[in-house]
């Protein structure tokens, strides 16, 4: 009867730690409603993979051999092999991405690059950390504060922290609304945070809004073909939500396809939080890198907005700038409720939006350019 | 600390930040061009 102790028996601290973090994640997820989509499947995904001997996991039997387990199997097929999870989902975010802010105000979509800045300063932190260049990369693109680009550039650079960065990009999305305001109040005075900008939306017809994500495609695929697969997909969503023949797909690419891999995806990548790849310093540098990535991209985006105040005559609020990022729509809720602290008559959320769209196609460039770059410096 | 790692980090920011200035450049010119034939086509 000793089979009976044998998970006991052979329970390792490290097991006990992912015990607690997976406890530590479902708590988030359910109480303080932080990204609980991703954070839940992901905290349960980290208990059912570190119990001894999961069935979940691939295991080597006596006298049967190697039986594969559902999540090493799930992880194998929908990320390992192409991406397919965290690129199918793109599909949805585009579908759900309305980019007429964007399109009425062009201006906008600068401070999508200006905020990417952060990926790369993380990388070069995680560089002076010791980490090799591919790992620094991945754990750089934690700054594009998107799950699936992150998932993906780290998979395919074969990064073993695949992990923990994704634990790092979906706590600290859902953590945005406090990470941000510290961050801009760093690099602003509440004299620039009352700044206010008229809002006159230009018309944008739905002709543009057709030709749009296709010319988006095609740009980005000519300058960096390797996001072609990222923004593509992103761009396709996009074309299905605004060629306006196709309202039931896009219903369900927004709906069901969105909701299905964001279940699985979540349960897949807990296949990577096994106990002796995750209990290490690296896992805590790596976090903490994550933090600052998020910081470097909010302070490089209201920076460069107060560098375009320097030369044009009507002043954007640098705060703006700092909605660059892929978290939408909570880095836009950020600016909103920051500029009307400065001033309750400072209405800044549409211009935020669009700052925030821009950051969305943003990440997904740098992702793809940093897949064509990385290979190239090896 | 690799001193290598650290110098191909900054090759890689450069070139990295030029490449998606580059894209996000072309798009803002396209999406200019976009509203300017929108305002022909409502004269």
């Amino acid at each position: 009867m000793s089979f009976l102790l044998d998970g006991v028996m052979n329970t390792t601290w490290q097991q006990l730690v992912m015990f607690a973090v997976g406890a530590i994640l479902i708590y988030l997820a359910i109480n303080k409603k932080l990204e609980p989509a991703l954070l839940l499947p992901m905290g349960f995904g980290a208990i059912l993979v570190n119990i001894p001997f999961s069935g979940a996991i691939t295991q080597t039997m006596a006298g049967i051999g190697e039986v594969t387990g559902i999540l090493d199997w799930l992880f194998t097929v929908g990320i390992h092999a192409a991406e397919a999870m965290p690129l199918l989902l793109f599909i949805g975010i585009g579908a759900m991405i309305d980019f007429g802010p964007l399109l009425s105000n062009p201006k906008l979509i600068l401070f999508g690059a200006a905020a990417q800045w952060g990926i790369f300063a993380t990388i070069t932190c995680a560089a002076l950390l010791g980490f090799n260049l591919t790992d620094a990369a991945s754990i750089g693109i934690i700054g594009a504060a998107d799950g699936p680009t992150s998932i993906l550039v780290s998979q395919v650079l074969g990064s073993k922290y695949v992990g923990p960065i994704a634990v790092a990009a979906y706590s600290y999305m859902a953590l945005v609304p406090i990470i941000q305001p510290f961050a801009i109040k760093l690099v602003t005075t509440k004299k620039e945070r009352a700044i206010k900008m008229p809002y006159n939306p230009r018309s944008v017809g739905k002709t543009a809004r057709i030709l749009f994500p296709i010319i988006v495609t095609l740009v980005a695929g000519y300058v960096a073909p390797a996001s072609v697969s990222l923004v593509g997909l992103l761009m396709f969503g996009n074309l299905i939500r605004e060629c306006g023949v196709l309202g039931s797909l896009s219903e369900t690419a927004q709906n069901v396809l969105a909701n299905l891999i964001t279940l699985l995806l979540g349960i897949t990548i807990a296949a990577t939080m096994k106990a002796d790849v995750f209990v290490t310093v690296q896992t805590i540098m790596i976090m903490a890198l994550g933090l600052l990535a998020f910081v470097f991209d909010t302070i490089a985006g209201v920076l460069f907005a107060k560098l375009l105040n320097l030369f044009s005559k009507n002043k954007v609020n640098p705060m703006v700038g700092g909605a660059g990022i892929s978290a939408f729509p909570m880095s836009a809720r950020v600016i909103q409720r920051m500029g009307q602290e400065a001033d309750p008559q400072n209405h800044l959320l549409m211009h935020a939006i669009g700052a925030n769209v821009a950051g969305q196609i943003g990440s997904v460039i740098a992702g793809g350019v940093i897949l064509g770059l990385v290979p190239g410096l090896l | 600390m690799n001193a290598s790692v650290v110098t191909h980090s900054l090759t890689l920011m450069w070139q990295g930040m030029a490449a998606i200035f580059a894209v996000i450049l072309i798009i803002y010119f396209v999406l200019l061009l976009l509203g300017k034939k929108k305002k022909k086509a409502d004269k």
